[in-house]
Parts: C-alpha cells; sequence; structure tokens
C-alpha cells in the first residue's frame, strides 16, 4: 500500500507537456521486467562460456598468522589442474580501493589478517577435480596474535572531527545532560544472488571479466593495476545481477582477479561463482559500530549541545572504510539543529573479515544511536517523540555540524508530519496502548536524513561522464557504466531521456555496461544514480536535443533519425554554490539531503521477547519522484532491511570467523515476518540537479531500526541499546535473564567471552613451521543443528 | 540411469545420475538457467519448481525422485510470447527488482493461485514464506499476486 | 554441480530391506536433509545412497481403533490436510505448519525427521508428549520402539544399520489435552530455539493425570522432562504448582549456547512458556 503525498507543484505532468523527471500518469515498465519474469535473464552463473574451467579459493582458517608456505600433497596429480599463487601476480599485489593493504592473494612469508582471506587459487576443468585438489593443499602458518575489540585496538584506519560551536560551556548550561552508549554489529547484504564472476583470456593478452557486479571501472582500475594491463587489455561487463546494497561495490574486485589471474594461467574461461557459505564467509559486511553520546537539553526542551564518539570497527583491511566513517560522522548527529555540537569518530582494526560498503554506508549505524538518544531525551523531558522532533528538525536556513547552511529542499518537517499523520501516531501516543500481560503493543517513531551522492568533493573527483549517442542505425542509445541490480537505472534513464527528447521510453536504448563502451560514470554506489548521472544525461540530452534541431530546423522527434551518429559527453560539473573543505572538514558535506520519518507499530511476546513487527510508515523525501513504482520499491526493500537490521539480523564471531555463515543461520525476514509497508514520497525538488532527483535509495534503511526499537520500548518500558533487538536482548532487559554478548566483538578461540586472542605461549611450539591449519582447506559451515556434538 | 518426465509439457529423458539435484539437472542437463540456486539448503527458495503441482526446492530433490513426474519452471509460465497473470502483475505493480528470486516467487504464486486458497493478505505471505526477496520487502510481490488472483476469478 | 553418490531406488520395502542387508546405505525420504549434504560445501554426502520415496507402503494416514497411524513418509503438508489429523491429533497439524514453509512441508516426511533425529527437530516433542510407538523394520521383521527410548544421544537413534522407520502409532488418548509451542526466531524457515510438548489428562477433580511434558533444543536430543511431569502429575494447575514445575524445569534441563541463541535464554524462555501454559489452563 502506497500513497504520494504532494506539495505544491503536480506529481502528475500535464499530458503533452513532459517535463524531465516528471513522473507521468503511467510510469513505464521495468525495462528488463520481462526477461527477468520469463526466466531468460542472464545471470552470471547463467551464462555458457565453452571449455571455461572451474575456479577455487583456498583460504586462511585462522584469524591472524604469518603464511610460510603451502603443502600441496603429492597424493594428487598437480598436472590436472592450475595452481596460482601470489607470486603469479604481473602487477601489484592488492586489491585497488583507497589503501594499497589488501592483497589479492597473501604471499609466502605475508601476514594472514583474518579468517577466510584468500590464500591460493586453485582451477580445474570439472567440479570433482576443483574439490579434491582442493582437499590436497595445506597452507602452513605461524599463529599470531590476534585483535578481535576495536576499542583495544592500535591500528586506526581513519578518524574525523566534526564540529561548531562551543559544546563545553554549552553542556554546562544544559539542565538535562542525558548519556548513551549503542552498539551495533555486523549485517549481511544477503542479495540473493552470490558473488560470480568468470575470467575469460583475450587474444591480446589481457582479460575480460563478466559478472555480478555494481561498478565496472572499479574493477577495471583493479585489473589494470594488478595484471599490469593497459586500458583496453582489461574488460568488465556485468551481466544482470542478482541484488548488490553495497555488497557488490568493493569485494568483486577482489572475486575479478581471482577469476583473471586463473584464466589468463590455464588460457581458458575460469568461473568463480561462490555458494552461500564462502560468500557470506569471505565478503565484506556493514561495520559494526559504538556510539557514545552526551546530549545537553534545556528542562523545555531546547537542543543545547551534543557530543558525540563513534568508533567503528573496519575488520582487517581498510577497504572503504573511511569513506563510510565520514559518512557516519556526517549524520550522526541527527536532523537537528542544534548551535553547539562536537563529533569525533575513529575506524579501528581487527583481525576480522574487512567490513565494507552496504546501503546507509555508515548512516545506519550512527542515526540508530541519534535516534534512541532523542527517544530517550524525550521520555526523560516528558515530551512526545513527535512534538520533540517538531521543534528539533532542520528547516530551510538551518546549519549543520559542518556549518553547512541548508538553503532548499529541506523536508524534515515535511515527512515528520506525514507519518505521523498516516501512522495515526498521536492518536495512538495519547493513550494506553494494549497489554495482557502475555503480549504488548508498542508504537515508535524515528526520523533520518541522508546526504545525496557522494560526501564532500567526491563527485568532483569522480568527474563522471554520461554520454547519450545517436547511432548510425538511427538509435537513441544511453553510455554510461551505472548498472542495473534492481533499482531500476535502465528503466528510469530511458524515462529521462525520452522525455528530455520528446521521445517515446521504447525509443531510447541503453548500452551494455561493459566498460569497452560506455564511459566511467562513476560507481553505482551512494543513491547517486537517479540524481547525480540522471542529471548528466538530461543534460546531455538537452545538447543532442539542441544540435539536432540546429541542423534540421525540426522538432528532435520528427527528425532524429535521418541524423546519423552523433554523440554528446556530458562531465560533472560541481552543483552552483556547493564547496567543501576536505581538510577541515567543514561546508557543504553534501549537495542537498534526503528526509525520512518512520512509525512502526510492534507486538512484543513478554513470555519470550519475540517482536512481531505489525505495520511501518515510512515518509521519504526524495526531490522530484522520477518513477513512483521504483521509488516506493526501494523504500518498501529498505526499510524491512532495518527492520531485519532491528529485530533479527546479527553475525556472530568466534576466534574472528562468523559462525553463522550459512542461510539456515543467517536470517533475514521472510514474507511472515515482513509487516505491511506503506511508503509515502514527499517532493521538494533539489534545483541543484536539473530534474529536482535526490536519490532515494539508501535513505530508507537509515530511519526503520529506531522506530522499531522505540516501538520495542514502548511496549516493554524496556531500551535495548544493542542491535539487534533480539528476543535474547528483550528478555534480558525485561526479565534479568544474563544477557548476550555485545554485537560485532568476536569471542575467543575456546568460544569463551575473551575478545582478544592470546599469543601462543612462549616455547609452547618450538617448531612453528611445522604447525599446520586445518585438514580442511576451508572450513564447512557451522551445522545449524548447534554444539551439541562438540559437548559429549 | 535413465529418469523420464515432463518438464514444461515436453517428455524429457535424462541420462544422469539419480542424485543429482533437479535444480543441476535443470540448469546444467537442460539449459533452463531460469530457476536460480541462492543457498543450496532450501532456505532461500530460488529454486523452487512445481513437481506434479506442489512447490519443492529443486536443490533439494534428486532427478530419481522426479521419474514419471511433470517438472513446471518459470520457463514454462508464459504461453506464446505473452506474460501469463501472474507475470504480467509482476511487471506492473513492480514485484519484480533485482529478479533473481522472481522465477521462485512466481511458482510459489502460481502454486498459491492454484490453490484455491482464500485471497487474505496473511495467506498469500504464507504461501511465499520459503522465498526469500532483499529487494522489495514482499509488499509490491502481495500486491502482484494478489492483482493477479482477482483477475483469474473474475 | 557436485559428484552425485550411487543411488538405488527400489519399488517396494522388501526390496528395500535387501537392499539395507547388503551393506551401509542412507536412506533418503523427502530429501530436505540428506540433499544439503549432497554438494560437499555444507556437509559430507553419503557414500551411498537408498531412495525410500517410491515406496507406497510407507505412506498412508489411517485411524486403527485408538490409534492415528502414520506411515513414515508422510509430508508435513499432508499432516496439515489430513482430516484424521485434523479431527484427532490437530496440535500435529499445527506443529507441522511451523516447520520450514510450503517447500519443505512438502517433501520433509514425519520418518525423516524421526530418522534424522536433530535436537531441534519440530514433531519430535509431540511424539514424545503423546507416548508414540516408532515401528521400524527390515528383512528381520518389525517391532515397536517407543519415542522415549528412540532417541538415544546427539544425532543417534535405536535404529539398527538395516532398519528403516516405517510407521508411527499414536494412542488417541481418551480426553487428553495436548498443547504446542515452537519459539524460532523467525514465523517461518526457523529452526526452533526451544519446543515444546505438553500433555495431560484432567480428571473429575480439576487435578492433571497422565502429564507429559517434552522439549526439544534444550539438550543433544529431544527427551521429556521426566521430573517436572512428576511435579505436575496429580496436581491441579495453580500458581503454585506452576512455580514448582518451572523451578523442576530449570533444574533438569541444561541448554547451551549455540549460534541460535543462549543457554540462559532457552532456560528462561523454557520455564516462562511452561509457566504461561499452565496459566492459562489454570485460569488464574
Amino acid at each position: 500500500m502506497t500513497q504520494t503525498v504532494v506539495p505544491p507543484a503536480p506529481l502528475i505532468a500535464p499530458p503533452g507537456v513532459p517535463t524531465p523527471g516528471r513522473a507521468r500518469p503511467a510510469a513505464p515498465l521495468r525495462r528488463e521486467g520481462p526477461d527477468k519474469l520469463t526466466g531468460t535473464a542472464k545471470y552470471a552463473d547463467d551464462l555458457v562460456f565453452p571449455g571455461a574451467w572451474y575456479g577455487a579459493t583456498v583460504r586462511s582458517t585462522e584469524p591472524h598468522a604469518r603464511l610460510l608456505g603451502f603443502d600441496l600433497d603429492d597424493a594428487f596429480d598437480w598436472k590436472r589442474v592450475v595452481v596460482v599463487t601470489a607470486d603469479d601476480i604481473p602487477g601489484e599485489n592488492v586489491v585497488s580501493l583507497i589503501d594499497d593493504d589488501q592483497p589479492a592473494l597473501v604471499p609466502i612469508g605475508g601476514e594472514i589478517r583474518h579468517q577466510a582471506e584468500p590464500l591460493l587459487l586453485l582451477a580445474a576443468p570439472d567440479r570433482a577435480t576443483l574439490r579434491e585438489a582442493k582437499r590436497h593443499v595445506r597452507p602452513r602458518t605461524e599463529a599470531l596474535p590476534a585483535v578481535f575489540d576495536p576499542l583495544q585496538s592500535t591500528q586506526e584506519f581513519a578518524h574525523f572531527t566534526v564540529g561548531r560551536g562551543d559544546v563545553d560551556a554549552a553542556m554546562a548550561t544544559a539542565d538535562l545532560v542525558i548519556e548513551g552508549e549503542y552498539r551495533v554489529g555486523h549485517q549481511e547484504q544477503l542479495y540473493i544472488e552470490n558473488q560470480s564472476m568468470i575470467g575469460v583470456p583475450r587474444e591480446d593478452g589481457g582479460v575480460s571479466v563478466h559478472g555480478s557486479l555494481q561498478c565496472p571501472y572499479y574493477i577495471h582500475k583493479a585489473l589494470k593495476r594488478a595484471l599490469d594491463l593497459g586500458d583496453r587489455q582489461a574488460v568488465v561487463v556485468q551481466s544482470e545481477t542478482g541484488g548488490g546494497f553495497g555488497g557488490k561495490e568493493e569485494y568483486p574486485s577482489m572475486i575479478a582477479l581471482h577469476a583473471a589471474l586463473l584464466a589468463r594461467k590455464c588460457g581458458k574461461p575460469v568461473r568463480m561463482i561462490y555458494d552461500r557459505h564462502e560468500d557470506i564467509s569471505a565478503t565484506t559486511k556493514r561495520h559494526p559500530a559504538i556510539m557514545r553520546h552526551r546530549t545537553g537539553v534545556s528542562r523545555d526542551g531546547r537542543l543545547i549541545a551534543q557530543e558525540i564518539e563513534v568508533v567503528m570497527d573496519g575488520g582487517a583491511y581498510c577497504t572503504l572504510t573511511p569513506v563510510v566513517l565520514s559518512r557516519g560522522v556526517l549524520h550522526a548527529a541527527g536532523p537537528y539543529q542544534c548551535d553547539h555540537v562536537r563529533i569525533r569518530g575513529r575506524a579501528m582494526a581487527t583481525n576480522t573479515p574487512p567490513n565494507g560498503a552496504f546501503r546507509g554506508f555508515g548512516a545506519p549505524q550512527t542515526e540508530f544511536a541519534a535516534e534512541m538518544q532523542v527517544n530517550r531525551i524525550a521520555e526523560a523531558l516528558g515530551i512526545s517523540p513527535l512534538d520533540l522532533r517538531r521543534r528539533w528538525v532542520y528547516r530551510e536556513g538551518g546549519t549543520t555540524p559542518t556549518g553547512q547552511v541548508l538553503r532548499e529542499s529541506v523536508g524534515g518537517i515535511d515527512v515528520l508530519e506525514a507519518a505521523a499523520d498516516a501512522s495515526g501516531f498521536e492518536e495512538t501516543w495519547s493513550r494506553p496502548r494494549p497489554n495482557d500481560g502475555r503480549v504488548a503493543s508498542g508504537i515508535g517513531l524515528a526520523l533520518a536524513w541522508h546526504g545525496a551522492g557522494f560526501t564532500g568533493s567526491g563527485e568532483v573527483q569522480l568527474a563522471s561522464v554520461a554520454s547519450l549517442e545517436l547511432t548510425d542505425a538511427g538509435r537513441i542509445r544511453i553510455l554510461t557504466a551505472s548498472t542495473e541490480m534492481g533499482q531500476g537505472t535502465k528503466t528510469i534513464f530511458p524515462q529521462l531521456v525520452a522525455d528530455a527528447l520528446g521521445v517515446e521510453y521504447d525509443e531510447v536504448e541503453i548500452a551494455p555496461q561493459d566498460t569497452s563502451f560506455v564511459p566511467d560514470s562513476g560507481p553505482t554506489v551512494a543513491s547517486r544514480t537517479a540524481m547525480v548521472v540522471g542529471g548528466l544525461l538530461i543534460k546531455a540530452a538537452g545538447k543532442l536535443r539542441l544540435q539536432v534541431e540546429g541542423r534540421t530546423g525540426r522538432p528532435f522527434a520528427e527528425s532524429y533519425r535521418e541524423v546519423g551518429p552523433m554523440r554528446v559527453d556530458e562531465q560533472f560539473e560541481p552543483y552552483p554554490g556547493v564547496a567543501f573543505d576536505d581538510e577541515t572538514y567543514t561546508g557543504d558535506a553534501y549537495p542537498a539531503y534526503g528526509w525520512a520519518c518512520a512509525v512502526a507499530r510492534v507486538d512484543v511476546d513478554l513470555d519470550t521477547g519475540e517482536v512481531a513487527v505489525r505495520d511501518c510508515v515510512s515518509a521519504d523525501e526524495i526531490g522530484r519522484v522520477i518513477h513512483p513504482i521504483l521509488a516506493e520499491g526501494q523504500v518498501e526493500g529498505g526499510t524491512l532491511q532495518a527492520i531485519g537490521y532491528a529485530t533479527i539480523e546479527e553475525i556472530k564471531l568466534r576466534d574472528g570467523r562468523y559462525l553463522n555463515d550459512r542461510l539456515a543461520t543467517y536470517l533475514i525476514p521472510t514474507a511472515l515476518d515482513a509487516p505491511p509497508i506503506r511508503s509515502i514520497l514527499v517532493e521538494k525538488p533539489f534545483s541543484g540537479s536539473p530534474h529536482g532527483a535526490k536519490g532515494v535509495g539508501e535513505l530508507p534503511m537509515d530511519v526503520a531500526a529506531p522506530a522499531v526499537v522505540a516501538a520495542i520500548h514502548d511496549a516493554t518500558g524496556a531500551w535495548i541499546h544493542d542491535l539487534p533487538a533480539t528476543p535474547e536482548r528483550i528478555l534480558a532487559a525485561v526479565a534479568g535473564v544474563a544477557p548476550p554478548p555485545q554485537p560485532g566483538v568476536s569471542a575467543g578461540s575456546d568460544g569463551g567471552s575473551v575478545a582478544n586472542r592470546a599469543a601462543p605461549p612462549e616455547g609452547s611450539d618450538p617448531k612453528p613451521e611445522a604447525r599446520r591449519t586445518d585438514a580442511q582447506p576451508f572450513r564447512a559451515p557451522t551445522d545449524p543443528d548447534d554444539d551439541w556434538k562438540h559437548r559429549r | 540411469m535413465t529418469t523420464r518426465l515432463t518438464v514444461n509439457g515436453e517428455p524429457v529423458e535424462l541420462e544422469v545420475p539419480g542424485m543429482r539435484r533437479l535444480l543441476d539437472a535443470l540448469r546444467e542437463d537442460l539449459g533452463l538457467t531460469g530457476t536460480k540456486e541462492g543457498c543450496g539448503e532450501g532456505e532461500c527458495g530460488a529454486c523452487s519448481v512445481l513437481v506434479d503441482g506442489a512447490v519443492v526446492d529443486s536443490c533439494l530433490v534428486p532427478v530419481c525422485q522426479v521419474d514419471g513426474a511433470s517438472v513446471i519452471t518459470v520457463e514454462g509460465l508464459a504461453r506464446e510470447e505473452r506474460l501469463n497473470a501472474l507475470q504480467a502483475a509482476f511487471l506492473e505493480t513492480g514485484g519484480a527488482q533485482c529478479g533473481i528470486c522472481t522465477p521462485g516467487m512466481l511458482i510459489a504464486g502460481e502454486a498459491f493461485l492454484a490453490s484455491g486458497a482464500e485471497l487474505t493478505d496473511e495467506r498469500i505471505r504464507e504461501a511465499i514464506a520459503g522465498n526469500l526477496c532483499r529487494c522489495t520487502g514482499y509488499t509490491k510481490i502481495i500486491d502482484a499476486i494478489s492483482l493477479a488472483a482477482q483477475r483469474l476469478r473474475t | 554441480m557436485p559428484v552425485e553418490p550411487p543411488v538405488e531406488s527400489p519399488s517396494s520395502l522388501a526390496a528395500a530391506y535387501r537392499l539395507l542387508t547388503g551393506g551401509l546405505l542412507r536412506p533418503i525420504a523427502g530429501g530436505t536433509d540428506v540433499m544439503v549434504q549432497i554438494t560437499g560445501e555444507l556437509g559430507e554426502p553419503p557414500r551411498r545412497v537408498l531412495d525410500l520415496w517410491h515406496l507406497d507402503e510407507l505412506r498412508g494416514i489411517a485411524r486403527d481403533g485408538d490409534e492415528l497411524v502414520l506411515g513414515a513418509l508422510t509430508t508435513y503438508t499432508e499432516l496439515r490436510r489430513s482430516r484424521l489429523v485434523g479431527e484427532f491429533l490437530p496440535e500435529l497439524a499445527e506443529a507441522a505448519a511451523t516447520i520450514g514453509a510450503a517447500q519443505i512441508q512438502n517433501r520433509g516426511t514425519l520418518g525423516g525427521n524421526i530418522a534424522n533425529a536433530s535436537p531441534a527437530g519440530d514433531s519430535l516433542p509431540l511424539l514424545l508428549a503423546t507416548d508414540a510407538t516408532i515401528v521400524v523394520g527390515s528383512a528381520r521383521g518389525e517391532r515397536d520402539v517407543a519415542a522415549h527410548d528412540f532417541w538415544t544421544g546427539y544425532r543417534q537413534t535405536a535404529l539398527a544399520p538395516d532398519e528403516l522407520i516405517v510407521r508411527v502409532r499414536i494412542p488417541l488418548a481418551n480426553e487428553r489435552q495436548l498443547r504446542f509451542r515452537k519459539i524460532g526466531t523467525r514465523r517461518a524457515q526457523a529452526i526452533s530455539k526451544v519446543v515444546m510438548a505438553l500433555a495431560w489428562r484432567p480428571a473429575s477433580d480439576g487435578s492433571w493425570q497422565d502429564v507429559r511434558l517434552a522439549l526439544g533444543s534444550v539438550a543433544e536430543r529431544p527427551i521429556r522432562a521426566w521430573e517436572t511431569e512428576q511435579i505436575l502429575q496429580g496436581a491441579e494447575p495453580s500458581e503454585e504448582t506452576a512455580d514448582r514445575a518451572v523451578s523442576s524445569l530449570a533444574a533438569e534441563i541444561h541448554p547451551i549456547d549455540d549460534v541460535r541463541s543462549t543457554a540462559a535464554y532457552r532456560l528462561a524462555v523454557a520455564t516462562r512458556v511452561l509457566h504461561r501454559l499452565i496459566r492459562t489452563e489454570g485460569g488464574w
């Protein structure tokens, strides 16, 4: 069920007057929908490459160790397979991203920094041979002490301090100072299509990779660097991609390197198709984080000062951690006007698999804490959480912690009122909620903002290009590297271009996401595709239209087929008046913000702590809505991911290894667990983008989790400070049952609560080179049944 | 070992080991890659197919157990180049996003439509509870199944 | 694609028994447990497999005097749809509805759940609480095993290597009351954290007789809570009884921490759910 609230401008364009970006009476159907609905869409594992071999990765089974070498068992005939180690990497042994700390394969003598780290690659003509070979490889290692707790780590990936005003002086004037510490654990993206990549050797000595991915040019860069290839020798082609959510932003570079290394060595296409166990075990998760808040307020409910500390666990390598931390810090104070704010954030290294991009990118963590804090303050002041936010939320002219003045498209109050109204929040809040002693009901509200596009000067540095061409066959074709992974790129781009050119949707084609054809329009991340790349395409369309009409003297739609090949390349230019200083972390952190409010209703079983989310309303202000159905789809999907984050999704670790590394143990909500989600789209167009759009992908992920936890509090009286608010944590809070361990921190190797693994005692193992890791090159997943077999 | 069955109405003879997963036989022996593998352990439902009208996870069914059976996959839903009622409803309502759960979701939806079960939100949710979707929050999938059911029943 | 083990698909129970006599075989019914292991990625694949799916002798639901007789190949869907089960043992249909979702219910079988012997097997506490008899057979003949003798340890059963589960007989005791409760992490597709079945016969004086209390996921196998049953036996469902029963249960079970939950939570929930069941019946 959905509903669209339309402030001033009409959502539906009058007939015959197509306005760029304006939704039509009947928005176009999903471009690749029929292929997906008939089973003809080709995902990576559906692609056939005759003669292809199968690839596998031998991974570490320790959190921290020195790699001494490999024992290849003579019982296996190694001529049947191809083996790749770090020595086979012709270029630099790095997975190119922010820092150069992460190798594609750990070199002999190098440091293994986390469980499931890639050590060696195998390829074989069939899966049986591959599995047999895998069983005959044993890495030799020497154990090193491991760190699992970010608070005890001494290695920092990044730190940021943001703020303005005089926090200490202001805090001293507050009537009330509320403190809180909040923790969130890992979350798995859980795209239903596992990571998959196929490497194909090229005649020019290069390599093509086909696979499931978000960012073709990230992979292109990684291949060139590690394989020492020229621009044209590395080709990256996206296959149909079964979900990404950030999880296919950086790790596909690793898999593509592996597939390419194997393909080049064996001279055949090599398929690297992860199964679910390998995917969960090895690929990135949402960063666990610890947030500490001190908030000063006056007795009459004025927000006086905020002091916030954020610590994120980056895992073993840097990946995108500094940028995740940056976004987390910039959103950590929540969407509230406060003149005295200090936010300090740091990201620390631990010996756990690297954490990375996941929808929201740092903001869901810090905004959970911010909203918990606001809801607790409302309770302490005896003011309704709705009223307190009405007072505090940014209005036009507000100033953020970086000193950014919010000049336009500020929709916080609009989404707050829209969600409160649609959910009947005030009426429910004004009288007691049902509680029969066995089941208690509650309602909760939360508000969020989300910076649109890349942080700070990110877009300027990217300098993305999107292109539009008229082919010699008289077709209009879009050329971008922006990928479709379900969110609707392939539908809204032709829609935007068709509107700008005054032609029908079906007249506009979109070129495949293949780096040999399309320009680098930047990564498909940060909710930037509709706003930034869509904006470039509208500008390109305007130029193309002028050129064609100038040449033919007739309207574009009537004459473009006569004009032969023509191409417009449009490069990003800074939004007017938007400036950010990366040194001082001041200025316009984002060109604009999206705004969201969620209201959740829950029933809590007081015997068991089980939570049923009964209803969730999410109102999202996203600038101009391009395609209502697709935008609602983003809100509904993001909301359920946030509900899963709030209630059941938790990675548990032992000895730095993910324990619930399969779908029987890492649980996401089913259709029976999901509430009806009512999305309300609110429009306050952003003048900086030609179509007024701000992006929608991540925003809903920021807001539903604190709403659910507020509703649990409303039902039970207990504040659950740690996510997820599992039945175990709820029962600990309401019934004094011993709580489970804090989320996000690994237990020691013995399963005990010791957070850090000790070094082996001196002299306990005089010949470390004789030590071997498990006979299994890669551990089988945890038996979902339980640990009873170890207890006999 | 020879297994005889019909797949999407066509008779098929499979010369494959009896313990081969039906999923692998469909995808690799018959080239019907519309059926997807998401977990290999019956948790996600991406590999759902109909066996004699019942929705099953094809990763959990050995070929030896479908001898003589009728199997319907996503490729068997559209007729004469036209989307069937459920597929059309998914397209209209936005029930497919990334599309990887869609084949299995359609199959579970078809089983629901064929069951004649009461057309309520809860019954539809129960019918697709074995099919995980990470994109949609299920809302538009339920809308799609409901829309198709209404059209088919009038 | 995995390397598939060899499989025999006999068309009669006698033929299946003969094959079992000839050597170690892993029986497969609906495949929902065995097939997970077949790729070798999520467990060790079986070496040789015996396919039971075509043995119609193992199917069917019937009433035989005071007993409900369920063939080993009865699927959870069949349990949910059966008129006989709905009339005489609706709690079994209720339990079947909590297992997996449609796909699993269409293939998973009662016999498979019993043979798989998971401590978390959802239907097993009900079989314990109803004094079910598990009939096993081999070329040597059939024998009866009481449910409470069937699961002997972690994933261990009273089955000899050449035996199969043939059917389950459940007494339809007059006036028996039965309650079932599963606590999982989500509402479908969830392995239980605690599963409980409670049976009793209300006597005319208001006391409970023939009390059976069985639990899953709190020990290395599905168990009866014998000592707690003794507390409840002959008592009325009063607050004092509930308190005593809960103290007894807390001392009697020793759940563990694992990937799904904690020992403390399991213990608390088992006792709280039991307390609630007694309270609801006592009406206080």
